[in-house]
C-alpha cells in the first residue's frame, strides 16, 4: 500500500535554516545538512527546502549547500523559492533536487511549466499555490502570500496540472499560522479538481490535525509542515506513530 | 569497479552519492573500454522509453550492454533502466527494449483502478514473490520510493518483487546476472542503501 508522505520544510536565507530550535543529537540546527540528517533518520519521507535568499551570492550559496544535502540524504529532496526560469530548475537539479517546486515564477510565466515538465517530466514540477478565501472564492496570492492575483484558484491550480505539474502543494493563508487544523475545504476542493497528488499545507497545530486530515480526505498524499516539527511540538516518529492506530498507512 | 552507464538521460548526482556511501568504487561513464572493465554495470534513467532507447543504441551501449550481460556481468537496471532491460514498452508508440527479460512495458491507465492517482508516486512496501539476493538485508514491507507510470507486465520468470497499488505492480526482477528496481534504491533511504549494497557485494550466481 502506498504510504502517507510526512514532509518538514525547511526555509534556507544565507545557507542557514531560518527558525530553527534544539533537537537533542543535532549540534547545529541552523545547518541544513544536519537538520536535514536528523529529520530522514526520524522518519520524514520528503525534505523541502525553500531558498529564501534574495540575492546572488545568496542563491550560489544554495546550490552549494543543496549539494552536500543530496550527498548525504537519500530520501526525495524538493526545491523551491526562486524558480523562474528553466534555468532555475537546472541550476538546483544539477545539485542533487529531484523535484522543483514553482509559485511566482509560474504565475509571472505559466509557459515555465510546460516547459519544464517537458524537458524534466511531470514527476520533477511540483506547482505550490498559496490560496485565501476572497468575498467567497478560493484565489491565487503571490510574492509569498502577499499580493492578490485576482485568480480563481481551482482553475489556477487545473491549467497547471494540464500543463504538466505532476503535484500540488496547497497552502492555506486562512489557516497558515492558526495551529487549528489543515483546511479541509480548500483541499477537498483542490483533491476533486485534479488527478495529481495533492499536499496539504498550512494550519498544522497538533497530531491529531493530521489524523483530521487523511481522515477526512483520505485520498489526500501527503501533509507538509514547517514550525511544529522545528520546534519540536511533534516528532515524527510518534505522528507517524499516531497515524497507524487510526489506520492511516504510513512508513515506519 | 562499477560502471554507471551515462548516456545522457537523468540526473545521476544522487545515484552517485548512494553509491560512494556504501563504499562502492564507482565510475560515471559511457566509454565502452570502461564499461568492459566493471566488474558490474548500473543501467539508471528516467523521461521516456523511446528517447532513452534511442540515446543508447545511438551510443551504441545497447549493444555493449547485450555483449556484456551475455558474457555473464550483472547489470541492474533502475527506474527506466529496468524497463528498458525488457522486450518491448508501449509508451507513446511501441518502443524496443534490450530483450534481456521477457516482458514488456504498459501504462497503468486503464490497468489500475480509477481515481488512483498517475504516476505511482511516493513510499510503498514490498511484497516478496522469491528469495533473491537483492533481498538480503531487508524486510518484507519494508517501503522504497517510486516514481513511474508505466510497469512491466508479463515478466512472471523474473519477478522477484511487487507492490500493491490497486493491483501488485512489479517492483524487482531478476534473471541470473540481470537485475532491476522499478524504484529509486537512491532514493529509499536506508533500505535502498541495502539493496544496492546486496547488489555491490560479490555475487551469489
Amino acid at each position: 500500500m502506498i504510504t502517507k508522505r510526512i514532509i518538514p520544510c525547511l526555509d534556507v536565507k544565507n545557507g542557514r535554516v531560518v527558525k530553527g530550535v534544539n533537537f537533542e543529537g543535532v549540534r547545529d540546527v541552523s545547518s541544513p545538512v544536519e537538520l536535514g540528517k536528523f529529520y530522514s533518520d526520524n522518519g520524514a519521507d520528503e525534505l523541502v527546502f525553500y531558498d529564501i535568499t534574495a540575492s546572488y551570492e545568496g542563491r550560489a550559496l544554495f546550490t552549494d549547500i543543496l549539494r552536500r544535502v543530496a550527498e548525504t540524504i537519500f530520501i526525495p529532496l524538493t526545491v523551491g523559492g526562486g524558480i523562474n526560469t528553466v534555468e532555475d530548475f537546472d541550476r538546483v537539479l544539477k545539485c542533487g533536487a529531484d523535484k522543483v517546486s514553482v509559485n511566482s515564477g509560474a504565475i509571472r510565466d505559466p509557459s515555465l511549466v510546460r516547459e519544464a515538465a517537458r524537458k524534466y517530466g511531470d514527476q520533477c514540477v511540483v506547482l505550490s499555490a498559496d490560496v485565501k478565501r476572497v468575498d467567497g472564492s478560493f484565489r491565487i496570492f503571490a510574492k509569498g502570500g502577499r499580493e492578490d492575483t485576482g485568480m480563481e484558484a481551482i482553475s489556477w491550480i487545473r491549467k497547471c496540472v494540464g500543463m504538466g505539474a505532476g503535484e500540488v502543494v496547497v497552502n492555506s493563508i486562512d489557516t497558515d499560522g492558526v495551529k487549528q487544523g489543515f483546511d479541509i475545504e480548500m483541499l477537498q476542493a483542490v483533491r476533486e479538481a485534479v488527478r495529481v497528488p495533492v499536499i496539504a499545507s498550512g494550519g498544522a497545530g497538533s497530531t491529531e490535525d493530521f489524523v483530521e486530515l487523511f481522515r477526512r480526505i483520505p485520498d489526500i498524499d501527503a501533509a507538509l509542515a514547517a514550525s511544529v516539527f522545528h520546534f519540536g511540538e511533534i516528532r515524527i516518529p510518534d505522528l507517524k506513530r499516531a497515524l497507524r492506530e487510526n489506520d492511516i498507512v504510513v512508513r515506519l | 569497479m562499477i560502471a554507471v552507464i551515462d548516456y545522457g538521460v537523468g540526473n545521476l548526482f544522487s545515484l552517485c552519492s548512494s553509491l560512494r556511501s556504501i563504499g562502492a568504487d564507482t565510475v560515471v561513464t559511457a566509454d565502452p573500454a570502461a564499461i568492459r572493465a566493471a566488474d558490474k554495470i548500473i543501467l539508471p534513467g528516467v523521461g521516456a522509453f523511446g528517447d532513452a532507447a534511442d540515446k543508447l543504441r545511438e551510443s551504441g551501449l545497447d549493444e555493449l550492454v547485450k555483449v556484456e550481460a551475455a558474457a555473464g556481468k550483472e547489470i541492474l537496471g533502475i527506474c527506466l533502466g529496468m524497463q528498458l532491460l525488457f522486450e518491448k514498452s508501449y509508451e507513446y508508440g511501441e518502443h524496443a527494449g534490450l530483450g534481456l527479460l521477457k516482458g514488456s512495458v504498459v501504462d497503468m491507465n486503464g490497468r489500475i483502478p480509477y481515481g488512483l492517482m498517475i504516476p505511482h508516486i511516493g513510499w510503498n512496501g514490498l511484497l516478496f514473490k522469491r528469495e533473491h539476493r537483492l533481498l538480503r538485508y531487508i524486510r518484507e514491507g519494508d517501503c522504497v520510493y517510486f516514481v513511474h507510470s508505466f510497469f512491466a507486465d508479463g515478466c512472471e520468470d523474473s519477478l522477484v518483487a511487487t507492490a500493491e497499488y490497486g493491483r501488485e505492480l512489479t517492483a524487482i526482477v531478476a534473471k541470473d546476472n540481470v537485475m532491476g528496481c522499478q524504484f529509486h534504491p537512491e532514493k529509499s533511504g536506508e533500505v535502498g542503501l541495502k539493496i544496492l549494497r546486496a547488489f555491490c557485494e560479490e555475487g551469489s550466481r
